[in-house]
């Protein structure tokens, strides 16, 4: 297992992607912390699924907007684990709108949570892999961060936004044995993209040359990857996990 | 106050790799010992840890010598 030892904490791990990562992470070996905003019963059947495959878990709910809600759930899991060596910055909103119709709230929102909250968490860790001298923080961002997509401004913003930090981040922790890295993921099934009406759907699989929405499981392998000893040498990078879309 | 600048000056030695003969009270950081922002952080870390207590950002961004830290420390024991 080659995440044995090693401990993590997943934002937004109580559904969809975060969650495929975190049984993921768990099932090569690591202890995992599970972060949620509202789906606490949820969070906890995450958190179950990983103890029953001998991991240590424990659930924590964080809203990843609010720096000192971030700072003592840091805390906690490092109190918890006694280290902390992976951060997977996953917790994620959408607020869609057309650009003139886009209200300032949903703006802010999706700023605040997507690309404020992604900063916050990779602060409050830096203080322990500093010490450590090593850890493995992975952003999920979005392929939309990278093509853009109509009636996403807020959102195709703070996923942009997501990917600058990724690089800003990893060129200033290399020295100290703490890579930084990106996902950005295409569409996957989650309850994300259930939302979208089926006419939507049906023209966005005209874009994906690989001709499928994506699964969860593919995204949660990209993490594990970044996250083991393969990926020691990779730092500063956007992994697109998208079927083709953006090449 | 002795006590306390031997344990700064043993931090310092430590995580800045510098001979004990070039730590003074006047010695700065950056300037003098060869520090760079990020080891600035990292001393600021581990003098919490060593005098157990904790420094604001604020706090931390005006200890630039090794008297500022001496001083600093010394007024919250
Ligand atoms: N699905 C896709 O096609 C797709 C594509 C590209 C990128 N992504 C990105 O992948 C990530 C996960 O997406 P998903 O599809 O799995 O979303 P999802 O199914 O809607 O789940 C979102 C997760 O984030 C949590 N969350 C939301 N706001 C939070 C906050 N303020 N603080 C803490 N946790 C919060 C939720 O917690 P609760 O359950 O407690 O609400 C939930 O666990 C997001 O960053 C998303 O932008 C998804």
């Amino acid at each position: 297992m080659t995440l044995e030892g090693k401990t993590a904490l997943v934002t937004g791990a109580s559904r969809g992607i975060g969650k495929a990562i975190a049984l993921e992470l768990a099932r090569l070996g690591a202890d995992v912390a599970i972060n949620y905003a509202g789906s606490e019963q949820k969070a906890k059947e995450t958190a179950e699924e990983i103890q029953a495959m001998g991991r240590r878990s424990f659930i924590i709910q964080c809203d990843i907007s609010d720096s000192d809600a971030v700072q003592s759930m840091v805390k906690e899991t490092i109190d918890q684990f006694g280290r902390l060596d992976i951060l997977v910055n996953n917790a994620g909103i959408t607020r869609d709108n057309l650009l003139m119709r886009m209200k300032d709230q949903e703006w802010d929102d999706v700023i605040n949570t997507n690309l404020k909250g992604v900063f916050l968490c990779t602060k409050a860790v830096t203080r322990q892999m500093m010490k450590q001298r090593s850890g493995r923080i992975i952003n999920i961002s979005s392929v939309v961060g990278r093509i853009g997509n109509a009636g996403q401004a807020n959102y195709t913003a703070a996923k942009a936004g997501v990917i600058g930090l990724t690089k800003a981040s990893a060129r200033e922790l290399a020295a100290r044995g703490i890579t930084v890295n990106a996902i950005a993921p295409g569409f996957i099934s989650t309850d994300m993209t259930d939302e979208l009406p089926a006419e939507a759907k049906e023209q966005l699989l005209g874009q994906i040359p690989l001709g499928t929405l994506g699964e969860t499981a593919d995204i949660a392998a990209a993490a594990a990857f970044l996250a083991g000893d393969g990926a020691k040498y990779i730092t500063g990078q956007v992994i697109g996990v998208d079927g083709g879309m953006a090449m | 106050m002795a006590d306390v600048l031997e344990r700064v000056t043993k931090i310092i030695v430590d995580r800045l790799g510098v001979e004990e003969s070039q730590i003074n009270l006047d010695a700065k950081f950056k300037e003098d010992l060869g520090a760079d922002s990020l080891d600035v952080v990292e001393l600021v870390m581990e003098l919490e840890d060593e005098f157990d207590m904790e420094i604001s950002d604020d706090d931390a961004e005006n200890i630039t010598t090794v008297g500022d830290a001496v001083t600093y420390i010394n007024s919250k024991n």
